[in-house]
């Protein structure tokens, strides 16, 4: 493909090169790994403490902090590895693949917390653990999508087909995402509408909101560092018997 | 506010640290699952390329 100019692709492979990825993992998450910290701190201080009870709900409401932004979350790995997926099938990038391959089960991760936690949130305020309404249900299927995409891919031996093969589910899955998001508004579910995201006149109270934003800062710098750690995982399976392996591994011993 | 009514979460205690827990014990999971195994395979490696040296 020559979209795009051979200066930037070639700056983009250099960084995408496995020893150089490798290395600047390890450079950010030490800091990555403080961000999340001061992220998730304050709060969880100011969700679980300072936040005042809900007129309705009381305390039970304080699940809000981390079932939204797991929620959240969810989608947002999501769509990010359908965009890993594409350039993966377009430019065959090798690290599109892995990063791809190394989200799909902190993603599965984020979904199942979602539908834990709201289930836990449902049983004491609608009375029932599950319904099998549009939200609920579309988010349980995002969540076999992204064990789909991890069973695939340990299926197929040749891992460059097995990318292949699970960018082009990452790709089609994400028809899911947009009727996830807009389940609440196209049928009529028992799964509130959105509180947050209607930016003119949140229907939330900004001592809550704040600890709410704070937590879904800190649980997308979770999913960076998390997925660093994966990838480097992955890239060291992929590639054990390369020659910046036996390198690192001597300069270990 | 006390301790004690912080973990009562006013009679909601069971869903709220129950929602807390799993989230925790999965994210952790996730993040150290992953370094673990990547120090199992570098030892691994590391034999190996031991073993070829010699």
């Amino acid at each position: 493909m020559s979209i795009i100019p051979a200066p930037i692709s070639r700056f983009f492979h250099r960084t995408a090169s496995s020893p150089h990825f490798y290395a600047l993992a390890d450079k950010f998450i030490p800091w990555l790994t403080v961000l999340f910290l001061l992220l998730l701190i304050p709060g969880l201080y100011g969700g679980l403490v300072m936040a005042p009870a809900d007129y309705q709900q009381g305390d039970s409401y304080r699940i809000i902090y981390i079932h939204v932004p797991a929620a959240w979350m969810s989608l947002f790995i999501y769509v990010l590895m359908a965009v890993m997926g594409g350039i993966a099938l377009i430019w065959h990038m090798k690290l599109a693949e892995v990063m791809l391959i190394s989200s799909a089960p902190i993603g599965a991760g984020f979904t199942f917390i979602a539908l834990v936690t709201g289930s836990l949130w449902g049983k004491p305020m609608w009375g029932t653990w599950w319904v099998w309404d549009a939200r609920l249900t579309s988010e349980l299927i995002l969540l076999f999508l992204y064990l789909g995409v991890s069973s695939l891919y340990g299926a197929i031996e040749d891992k460059r087909s097995a990318a292949r093969a699970v960018s082009i589910l990452a790709l089609v899955g994400v028809v899911n995402i947009p009727i996830i998001h807009y389940s609440v508004e196209w049928w009529n579910t028992l799964h509130q509408g959105p509180t947050v995201s209607k930016m003119d006149k949140p229907s939330i109270h900004i001592s809550m909101l704040i600890p709410l934003l704070l937590m879904a800062g800190a649980f997308k710098v979770y999913y960076a560092i998390a997925v660093l750690q994966t990838a480097k995982l992955e890239l060291l399976k992929r590639e054990a018997s390369a020659q910046w392996v036996k390198n690192l591994l001597e300069k270990k011993a | 506010m006390s301790l004690e009514s912080f973990l009562h979460m006013g009679g909601y205690a069971f869903y709220v640290w129950t929602s807390y827990g799993i989230t925790s014990a999965v994210l952790l999971w996730n993040l150290f699952a992953p370094i673990v195994r990547r120090k199992q395979l570098l030892r691994q490696l590391a034999l190996k390329q031991k073993r070829a040296q010699r």
